[in-house]
């Protein structure tokens, strides 16, 4: 298959964007001239662009077709988009490389989370006629995964709170994280409960952002960077939509994608929007206490829907290109507890 | 990688299937799909589903409850969402996973339950800073129209013989919503003005639907039962809504698809080469403005072949034998099923509405405001 590389990634400040529309345009366009000014690419160079978002994040229909305005896309360009995380998104774009449909191609992802109350937002996910009637929200159902692996002795509150003060602690020099700081195991504990077992501090923060990465093949990744991240591995899985018809504790069909035995990652970038989840993605995906999980802080610091799981491949993929890391793993989520999951391996080489 | 359709499976559309879930419609076309092709779900490495806004159902990301339905689970799923065109973009995006070599076996399927909701209220909100649709699409369209026939110089009788033409063609099909065996012109004439110069009759119907093509590559395709339809070209391409001069008649990403979808496929005289088309016509009217902007026709010179009967079948180049969106318009699922008519026509399966000889089919789709273009070249013949 087509040799395909991560080239370029950029991300928007994550935060609650009063300067931002749902249409996603205010956010896209600075960080489109970020990632263009670091590879030297025009528009005209991108083969193929595939977007990631929801239009029921935006309250609209037909909201990515107002992101379009942000590439400026006079002659028409060729063009998809996907109603998913952007990491979905640089997926369909690595087989449009893969295919030879295109040598470049760029993906983004774009998210106002807070444009309403995104945990009733997401009860919209399950099952129109069985459980969404119930309005169980995305928080209240985390907690049941959380509570059911506590009871399991999969992990306490302590060991989730450690994960809390671990991210928020590494995002203090990520400057578009929207929460860090140092924080004691022993007052995030001594917090009231959101949903019974999480606290706060287990929950990503509700932010606005977006993200944009850039894919090359062979040749002209070498060609656009110094130290590109070539992908080794990209896959995906989908469990039940059905909570109750699958283990929420495990994630057995994730574990073939994840990089076996030596071939181990040094950096892994994992979104997961709740702590637990962060304990059981590790688990899923076989990484050991030597691997720097989370460095950029990850979803626990910075979560802008449709956005973060693009984000942290771009993040696992800086890891590469600036040559802190020579494997990096990037994982992207979607839909209540974890329900679909999408791997990207990455080294340098 | 070389990729062909497998096999296609559709619904019975109709208005309201309130004898089944959003699940149960899905499930009905890839169970259908499945059997045409001899497979069942456990030949099939991947999903892909497409739909058009959540809004119209109320459901977000639907394929996440789907995905028990159709058989995906443990599997990779994606969702694709392009407007009106995002059936022929689920057809491309499954054909792509063929053509990377990354699956065998893709299931593609796209619906839409337009009786869950109410796709007029979906697509007339007002968000902030945005030009509001207001009247639905029809209201958006009939300045376009209207522009096509002044600049065309069109008799004002084509839009009502293309919906006789499609409505006609949807009676031989019977997965069409519509069945109107004896509608005539003077019965289209007299329907009610909606959108002047668009009448009753000449608009799609609102209907719930779906539809499902397996795609597979060379050795699935040795290995089907029946004929396969080779995928020779696909092709996709994008503008905005609006921009200092944008022509909706005539719209550049549709004339820049056109040009590389048939340049793809070897084909220099689209008229000559393509034996029948199912092109994506909501408004009657779009069948005379697509022939133009797919280049069957010279701008202005469309109608023409509408007026002289070379869109039926028998003509020259038959244009929606199924009865195409004036039929049946299940929104999501309407590209798919522009895509896979085709496939049926040159794979000989496509019964009373079978175009005889049909070789070389062409699949079109579009949406948005005229912005987003999707189309495929379907052939009996694999090709070079």
């Amino acid at each position: 298959m087509t040799e395909v590389a991560v080239v370029g990634f950029a991300q928007s400040p994550v935060g609650v964007r009063d300067d931002a529309t749902t249409g996603g345009v205010e956010m896209l366009v600075p960080i489109f001239a970020d990632v263009f000014r670091a590879t030297g690419l025009t528009k005209a160079d991108i083969g193929f662009w595939c977007s990631g978002s929801s239009d029921y994040l935006a309250g609209r229909a037909f909201s990515f077709v107002q992101a379009v305005d942000a590439i400026g896309a006079v002659p028409p360009i060729m063009e998809s988009h996907v109603e998913m995380d952007g990491a979905w998104a640089l997926y369909e774009a690595w087989v449009k490389i893969a295919c030879g449909e295109a040598e470049i191609a760029l993906a983004y992802g774009f998210g106002k989370s807070s444009g309403a109350e995104l945990r009733r937002v997401l009860a919209l996910q399950l099952d129109p006629y069985l459980a969404a009637p119930l309005w169980p929200d995305s928080v209240s159902v985390a907690a049941l995964q959380a509570r059911l692996g506590i009871e399991a002795g999969l992990w306490t509150e302590k060991d989730m709170a450690e994960v809390a003060a671990r991210c928020r602690a590494a995002a203090v020099s990520n400057p578009q994280a929207q929460v860090s700081g140092d924080v004691s195991i022993e007052d995030l504990l001594g917090r009231r409960y959101v949903a019974d077992p999480l606290r706060a501090h287990d929950c990503a923060p509700v932010g606005d952002g977006a993200s944009v990465v850039i894919l090359a093949s062979g040749q002209r990744a070498r060609e656009l960077c110094d130290r590109p991240a070539w992908i080794t591995g990209f896959g995906h899985r989908i469990e039940s939509g059905s909570l109750g018809a699958r283990d929420l504790l495990a994630l057995p069909t994730l574990t073939p994608l994840s990089p076996a035995g030596d071939a181990a990652v040094d950096v892994a970038e994992l979104h997961a929007p709740f702590t637990h989840q962060e304990i059981l993605l590790r688990r899923a995906l076989g990484l050991g206490g030597e691997v720097d999980v989370n460095p950029s802080g990850g979803a626990l610091c910075a979560n802008p829907m449709f956005a973060a799981g693009l984000a942290r491949i771009g993040c696992a993929a800086q890891a590469i290109m600036s040559g802190r890391a020579s494997r990096s793993l990037g994982h992207a989520t979607s839909g209540p507890a974890l329900q679909q999951n999408l791997v990207c391996v990455l080294e340098g080489r | 990688m070389k990729a062909a359709v497998l096999g296609v499976g559709q619904t019975r559309h109709r208005s309201k299937r309130t004898d089944v879930s959003i699940a149960g419609l899905c499930r009905e076309a890839a169970d259908r799909a499945l059997a045409d092709a001899g497979l069942t779900f456990a030949d099939i490495d991947a999903v892909v589903v497409g739909k058009a806004p959540d809004l119209f159902e109320g459901v977000m990301m639907p394929e996440l409850y789907l995905a028990d339905a159709l058989g995906a689970v443990g599997k990779p799923l994606l969702r694709v969402h392009t407007a009106g065109s995002v059936g022929g973009a689920t057809g491309i995006v499954t054909a792509n996973l063929v053509q990377a070599g990354v699956h065998r076996r893709v299931l593609a399927v796209a619906f839409e339950k337009q009786s869950e909701s109410n796709a007029m209220w979906a697509l007339s909100i007002a968000p902030p800073f945005s030009i509001q649709v207001v009247a639905g699409a029809g209201g958006y369209f009939a300045p376009h129209i209207r522009a096509y026939i002044r600049r065309s110089g069109a008799p004002s009788h084509i839009g009502a013989m293309v919906a006789v033409k499609d409505r006609r063609n949807g009676a031989r099909n019977p997965y069409a919503h519509l069945q109107q065996p004896d509608v005539t012109l003077e019965s289209v004439q007299a329907s009610p003005m909606l959108w002047d110069p668009v009448r009753y009759d000449e608009t799609c119907p609102s209907s719930d639907g779906a539809c499902a093509v397996i795609i597979g590559d060379e050795e699935a395709a040795a290995a089907a039962p029946g004929p396969v339809a080779w995928i020779r070209a696909t092709a996709m391409r994008t503008e905005p809504t609006m921009f200092s001069g944008k022509d909706p008649v005539n719209p550049r990403a549709g004339l820049a698809a056109a040009a590389a979808l048939w340049r793809h496929a070897g084909i220099t005289s689209p008229i000559d080469e393509i034996d029948v088309a199912e092109i994506y016509v909501p408004f009657s009217w779009y069948e005379p403005m697509w022939l133009e902007n797919l280049g069957f026709a010279a701008p202005g010179e469309g109608w023409r072949l509408t007026e002289a009967g070379e869109t039926e079948i028998g003509g020259r180049l038959p244009v929606n034998p199924s009865g195409g969106v004036l039929s049946s318009n299940p929104i999501g699922a309407s590209g798919l099923l522009r895509f896979a008519e085709a496939a049926l026509q040159v794979m000989g399966k496509a019964g009373a509405h079978q175009v005889p000889g049909a070789r070389t089919a062409l699949g079109h789709a579009y949406g948005g405001g005229s912005q987003y273009f999707s189309m495929w070249v379907v052939s009996s013949d694999p090709g070079p």
